[in-house]
C-alpha cells in the first residue's frame, strides 16, 4: 500500500492539508447557516426516458412527460417558497433529477428568471444543469446555456460499452465523448459522473477508463461507486447472485486507485466522491455538506432552510431562528396536483432540535475534506460538538488516524474517509 | 370405578426409542377401548406440549386409565403410564417405572433395539417389571421381525418368541397388545386397610386447580378432604379433588391399592412437591415411606442471559413461571461485566438444557445468549476447604487450588459397525475409558466411562456427524474423579470475557484456546478498530488472533440533500448495535457469540 492520504487529499496537501483548507474557504461567503448567508436552489425534474437498474432516485418515466404542467407546478412552488423565505441571495441553482436535460430550455429560463426576481442571484451564482449525454440532449445544450445554465454535470458513468448497457444507459460511449466535448466548448464549468466498482471491474480496467475520462474532465468529476440500493432493478438481480460486487477490500484498492488517478491530473478529493481542481469545487453541494440552507423545490426534493424568529413565540427559551427540515410529496402528480391547489407541494416541515442539527451537520460536513469548524458547529447547531459525538469513539479514531481534531476543526483523514459510515456509526451520538 | 379390585387392574408403561411409535401406540390403545372418540382424536394425545409434539419426546409422565373388556370377559382396568422419554428424566422415569408392574417394549421392527431403549429396559428390569415385547411397523417392506426378536433376546435376554406383532398406525392387532396386557402383566398387589402409602410419580402446575400430582396408590385409600403428609418434604396438606385421566381429568370419590391418578390441594408451586416422595395420612402415618426416593440434582449449568438488558425482569418472571411446573431445574441471579444481568441455570442435562431454553424462547418470546455449558466441579482448596464450581468465572486462583474433581458418566454407543472406528476415535479424544464392547450382528455397543465436561461439549452433535445419524447414546452419572482441569480465560483487546471462559482438561487447553479465537476471529466481523483476542491460561496467554480494521465502508453518494435518510441509517445502525455485545470495547454480534460457544475442539 502506498500512503493512504492520497485517497483523499491532493498530493501536494498532503502534510496539513492547509492548502484544500484555504482553497474550501474561497469557494463559499462567510461561515454559512443563516439568514444573512447565501441559498442554495434545488429543483427537482422527476422524469427520465428510462429508469436506471442502480438508480433509487426519486425518477418516473412516462408515455408523455407533461412539460407544461411540471414546469408550471415548479414556478408556481418557487415563488410560494420565496414567500416564506423572504429576502435572500442565491449562491447556486441546480436542476436535478430524474433527468432535467429533458425539460424544455424555455421552462429552464423561467425559473431561472424567476429566481432572480424572487431572490437576489450572487453575481457569481452558479447555476448546473443535469444532462444525459445522449445525442437529442446534447443537442439542446446550447440553449440551456442561452437559458442561463453556466455549469452542467453530466451523467457519463461508464466509458466502456457493455458497461453502459448493463448500466441501463440509454447513450454509448462515443455520443458521450461528443456530449463532453460540445459541454465543454459551450459551458464555462463542467462535471461528470462516473460509476465504478462495478460486476467484475478488474483495477487496471478502472484505472485505463478513468485516464481516458480525466484527459476529457475539465476541473470536476464525481466518482461513485456503484452501491446496490432498496427497490432497484440491481437489488434483485444481485440477490439472486446474478450481479456480484467487488468484495470491500477490492473496494478499497479501487477507491485508493481513483483517488491516485485523479491527483495526477490535479484534481482532489474534496469530498468522499468528488474531486475537483482547486475553486472549481460544486458549490451547491457544498451547502449540503457545509450544512448551509437549501430550499428543495419539485417532487420529493428536501431542503433545510433558517426560518426566521416571527418573535410570536410565547416561549421565551424557543425563541430563535428556527431551521425546518422540509420535505415535497415524491409522487410526481400528487406533488402536481397540492401545487395547483395549496401553491406548494410539501408534506412534511419540521423544525429540526439542536441534537438532530448537530448529528445531521456531523453526517454531511465529516464527509468533507476541509472538516467542519467547530465554532461553526455551535452556531449552527446550538450545541458544542462534544455534545455530539461519542468521546471514547472520537479518542480512539484520532489515535487510528481516522481523524484529526486541530485549531478548533475536526476533519476526517484518508484511513477514516474508507469507513466513514461505520465510524459515523459509533461516533455520532 | 372406584372399588376396583386389584386382580382387575394392570398398571403398565411403554418403552420406546424416539421414533419407534410409543406415542402412536398409546393413541391406538386409547382408540381402541373408547376412551376417547375418534373425533376428538389428536394425533400423539398424551403429549400435551407443544415442544413435545414437535421433538416426539415426552417431558412429563401422564397416564391414561383404559377400560378393557378382555376374552374372558371380565373388564379390566389398564392403567397407562406414559414415562418421560429421555436420560435427562432417567430419575422421573424410575419413578414411573416403580407405579407400574410391567412394560410394553416397542421395538422397531426394521430398526431393531437402540442405546436409549435399553438403558430404560435395563431400568424395567431394575423394578422387576414382566415385559412384553412388541414389534412395531411390522407392515413396512423393510421389517425384519425375525433378527429384531433374535436381538432382543441377545442384546436384552429376555424371551422375544411371544413378542405381539403390530403395526401402530394402521391398527393391525392391538387387540393382541391388551390381551397380552391382561393375561401376561401381573396385577398389582396393596392392601387397603394398611396405613396410606402412595407415590408421587409426576406434577405439573395447572392455572386453575394448582400443582396436579400424579400419583400412584400401593396400600391404603386416598380421599377427598383427607390431610395428607409428604414423607420426605414433611409438608401437609388437605386433598381437594380426586380423580382419574380418561384421559380427561374425571373426579373420584377415593382411590385404593393399585390405582393410579391425581390428587390437587391448593398446592402453588411444583416446587413443593418432590417426585418420588411418599404420600402418607396424617393421622395414620406409614412408619415406612416408598423407597427410591432422591432429590434432583442438576448436573449440567449455564448462564441464561437477555440479549436485551431490558428483558431482565421478563426473564425472571418467565423463569419463576417455567419452575412452578419443573422443579428439576435451578436457577440464581448471575451478573456478568461482558453480558450484564442474569441466571446461571442448572438442568438435569443438555437435553433438559436445550429445552428450557426453546421454551423461554419460544413461549415467553425472550431473546437469550446463553454461555457454554458446565458440568459441576468439585473444588478442594489447599486448605482442605471443598466446594462444588459451576460457573468458570467462579474458579478460584490455581494457587489455591489443591485439585479437582469433576464428574464421569457411563455412556452406552451403540452404532453400526461401518463408523465403530470414528466412534471410539471420538471417545478416545474425549478421554473417554472403554468399558464394554460387544457386537448384536453388525451393530456394535460401546461401552464408555467419559468426562461429562467432554461431553457437554457437542459430543452428541459430533456423534451424529461421524455416524451419519445411526449412532445412538445414552447416559449415566457415574461418579467424581480428580483431573487435571484449567480455566481458559477468552480476551478481547486484553480485556478478559468472563461469559466466554471456560474449564478444560490441560492436555486440550491449547487446542480449545486456539479453536475459540480462530473461531471468533472468523465470527466477528471487520470493525472500525483492529481487534486482539487471545486465549489465556492465567496470566499465559496459549492463542492470539487479530481481527484487522474492516477496509471500506462508506456510501459513495450522498445526494440531493435528503440528511433525514441518511440519519435514519444512522438510528437504524444503532438500533443494530443494541443486538451487539460489547466486549470492553468491541460489538460481538449475539449470534457470532452463540456460535463461538457451541464450539468444538
Amino acid at each position: 500500500m502506498t500512503d493512504a492520504s492520497v485517497r483523499f487529499y491532493p498530493l501536494a496537501c498532503n502534510a496539513r492539508n492547509a492548502c484544500a483548507a484555504r482553497t474550501f474557504r474561497t469557494v463559499g461567503k462567510g461561515l454559512g447557516g443563516s439568514v444573512t448567508d447565501s441559498l442554495a436552489l434545488y429543483i427537482h425534474w422527476p422524469f427520465c426516458l428510462a429508469k436506471c437498474p442502480y438508480c433509487d432516485f426519486n425518477s418516473h418515466v412516462r408515455d408523455r412527460i407533461p412539460q407544461a404542467r411540471f414546469a408550471a407546478a415548479l414556478r408556481t412552488e418557487l415563488a410560494w417558497e420565496a414567500a416564506r423565505l423572504g429576502p435572500r441571495e442565491v449562491g447556486s441553482i441546480f436542476f436535478g433529477g430524474g433527468t432535467p436535460s429533458l425539460m424544455e430550455p424555455a421552462a429552464v429560463a423561467a425559473l431561472i428568471a424567476d429566481a432572480a426576481r424572487l431572490f437576489t442571484l450572487a453575481p457569481d451564482c452558479e447555476i448546473t444543469l443535469e444532462a444525459n449525454p445522449t445525442s437529442v440532449e446534447a443537442g439542446r445544450l446550447a440553449a440551456f446555456r442561452d437559458a442561463g445554465v453556466n455549469r452542467v454535470s453530466l451523467g457519463v458513468q461508464s466509458l466502456n460499452e457493455t458497461d453502459l448497457r448493463l448500466l441501463g444507459r440509454q447513450h454509448s460511449a462515443d455520443q458521450a465523448v461528443a456530449a463532453l466535448e460540445m459541454a465543454r466548448r459551450l459551458f464555462p464549468r463542467l462535471t461528470f459522473d462516473l460509476i465504478y466498482a462495478r460486476p467484475g471491474q478488474t483495477l487496471d480496467a478502472w484505472r485505463a477508463e478513468l485516464r481516458a475520462a480525466l484527459d476529457l474532465a475539465a476541473d470536476h468529476l464525481s466518482l461513485y461507486q456503484l452501491t446496490i440500493e432498496p427497490g432497484t432493478g440491481f437489488e434483485a438481480l444481485h440477490r439472486s447472485g446474478a450481479i456480484v460486487l467487488p468484495d470491500n477490500e477490492t473496494g478499497a484498492a479501487l477507491y485508493q486507485a481513483t483517488a491516485e488517478e485523479a491527483a495526477r491530473h490535479g484534481m482532489a478529493a474534496y469530498e468522499i466522491s468528488n474531486y475537483a481542481r482547486p475553486g472549481a469545487e460544486s458549490r451547491h453541494n457544498l451547502a449540503y455538506w457545509r450544512y448551509t440552507d437549501y430550499a428543495g423545490i419539485g417532487p420529493g426534493a428536501h431542503g433545510r432552510v433558517t426560518r426566521p424568529d416571527t418573535g410570536s413565540d410565547t416561549h421565551p427559551d424557543k425563541r430563535g431562528d428556527t431551521l425546518a427540515a422540509t420535505r415535497r410529496h415524491r409522487a410526481p402528480e400528487v406533488w402536481a396536483d397540492r401545487v395547483e391547489a395549496d401553491g406548494h407541494g410539501t408534506t412534511r416541515e419540521d423544525a429540526l432540535t439542536p441534537i438532530e442539527r448537530g448529528r445531521e451537520m456531523l453526517l454531511m460536513g465529516l464527509r468533507l475534506a476541509e472538516g467542519i469548524d467547530e465554532a461553526r458547529f455551535a452556531a449552527r447547531t446550538g450545541l458544542a460538538m462534544d455534545a455530539c459525538v461519542d468521546h471514547d469513539v472520537l479518542g480512539r479514531a484520532i489515535d487510528a488516524g481516522y481523524l484529526l481534531r486541530e485549531s478548533g476543526v475536526l476533519r476526517t483523514l484518508p484511513e477514516g474517509a474508507l469507513r466513514l459510515d461505520a465510524l459515523l456509526g459509533a461516533l455520532v451520538v | 370405578m372406584t372399588d376396583t379390585p386389584t386382580a382387575l387392574i394392570r398398571n403398565f408403561s411403554i418403552i420406546a426409542h424416539i421414533d419407534h411409535g410409543k406415542s402412536t401406540l398409546a393413541d391406538r390403545l386409547i382408540q381402541s377401548t373408547g376412551a376417547i372418540s375418534a373425533r376428538d382424536m389428536t394425533a400423539q394425545v398424551l403429549d400435551s406440549m407443544e415442544l413435545e409434539k414437535e421433538r416426539g419426546i415426552t417431558i412429563k409422565a401422564q397416564t391414561v386409565r383404559l377400560a378393557y373388556k378382555a376374552h374372558d370377559g371380565l373388564t379390566y382396568t389398564l392403567n397407562l403410564m406414559d414415562t418421560p422419554g429421555h436420560v435427562d428424566f432417567a430419575y422421573e422415569v424410575s419413578r414411573s417405572l416403580a407405579a407400574c408392574e410391567g412394560s410394553l417394549l416397542v421395538v422397531d421392527a426394521s430398526q431393531g433395539v437402540e442405546a436409549q431403549t435399553l438403558a430404560n429396559v435395563y431400568q424395567a428390569i431394575e423394578a422387576n417389571h414382566e415385559i412384553v415385547p412388541i414389534l412395531n411397523k411390522i407392515d413396512l417392506p423393510a421389517a425384519e421381525p425375525e433378527r429384531v426378536k433374535q436381538q432382543i433376546e441377545d442384546v436384552i435376554g429376555i424371551d422375544a418368541s411371544d413378542a405381539v406383532m403390530i403395526s401402530a398406525k394402521t391398527g393391525i392387532n392391538i387387540e393382541g397388545v391388551l390381551e397380552a396386557l391382561v393375561t401376561r402383566l401381573p396385577p398389582p398387589v396393596g392392601d387397603a386397610d394398611a396405613p396410606l402409602t402412595a407415590l408421587v410419580v409426576d406434577s405439573w402446575y395447572d392455572q386453575y386447580l394448582g400443582v396436579v400430582i400424579l400419583i400412584r396408590v400401593k396400600d391404603g385409600r386416598l380421599k377427598k378432604g383427607q390431610k395428607v403428609r409428604m414423607m420426605a418434604q414433611g409438608s401437609t396438606h388437605v386433598i381437594e379433588q380426586v380423580g382419574v385421566f380418561t384421559p380427561g381429568m374425571v373426579q373420584v370419590d377415593d382411590l385404593g391399592p393399585g390405582e393410579m391418578g391425581y390428587i390437587t390441594a391448593a398446592i402453588k408451586t411444583v416446587a413443593d412437591v418432590a417426585v418420588g416422595d411418599t404420600i402418607t395420612d396424617d393421622r395414620r402415618p406409614a412408619t415406612k415411606a416408598l423407597p427410591g426416593f432422591k432429590p434432583s440434582i442438576p448436573v449440567v449449568w449455564c448462564g441464561l442471559f437477555p440479549v436485551d438488558a431490558d428483558d431482565f425482569e421478563k426473564l425472571r418472571d418467565s423463569l419463576a413461571k417455567l419452575r412452578l411446573n419443573d422443579a428439576s431445574f435451578h436457577f440464581e441471579a448471575e451478573s456478568s461485566a461482558a453480558l450484564g444481568f442474569g441466571y446461571r441455570c442448572g438442568f438435569l442435562g443438555l437435553l433438559h438444557l436445550e429445552i428450557i431454553q426453546e421454551r423461554l424462547t419460544r413461549e415467553f418470546n425472550l431473546d437469550l445468549i446463553a454461555t457454554a455449558p458446565s458440568v459441576v466441579y468439585r473444588v478442594t482448596r489447599t486448605n482442605g476447604v471443598t466446594a462444588e464450581l459451576h460457573n468458570p468465572a467462579d474458579m478460584p486462583d490455581g494457587s489455591v487450588i489443591d485439585h479437582i474433581d469433576e464428574p464421569w458418566i457411563k455412556a452406552t454407543i451403540m452404532v453400526p459397525d461401518d463408523y465403530l472406528g470414528p466412534v471410539l476415535t471420538l471417545c478416545n479424544e474425549r478421554r473417554g475409558r472403554q468399558v464394554d464392547l460387544t457386537y448384536v450382528g453388525t451393530r456394535a455397543m460401546a461401552v464408555y466411562r467419559l468426562p461429562l465436561n467432554e461431553v457437554v461439549f457437542d459430543f452428541y452433535d459430533r456423534l451424529k456427524s461421524i455416524s451419519r445419524g445411526y449412532a445412538s447414546f445414552d447416559y449415566a452419572m457415574d461418579n467424581y474423579e480428580e483431573g487435571d482441569l484449567v480455566r481458559i480465560s477468552i480476551l478481547v483487546n486484553q480485556d478478559p470475557v468472563d461469559a466466554l471462559s471456560f474449564i478444560a482438561h490441560r492436555n486440550a487447553a491449547e487446542a480449545r484456546g486456539r479453536s475459540i479465537c480462530g473461531k471468533l476471529k472468523d465470527l466477528i466481523p471487520k470493525q472500525l478498530f483492529k481487534i486482539a483476542i487471545q486465549a489465556a491460561i492465567g496470566g499465559r496467554v496459549i492463542a492470539r488472533e487479530t481481527i484487522g480494521a474492516l477496509s471500506k465502508d462508506v456510501t459513495a453518494k450522498c445526494y440531493g440533500g435528503d440528511i433525514s435518510r441518511k440519519r435514519k441509517l444512522l438510528d437504524k445502525q444503532k438500533e443494530g448495535k443494541k443486538r451487539m455485545r460489547q466486549f470492553g470495547k468491541v460489538e460481538i454480534p449475539q449470534s457470532a457469540f452463540l456460535a463461538a460457544l457451541k464450539m468444538d475442539a
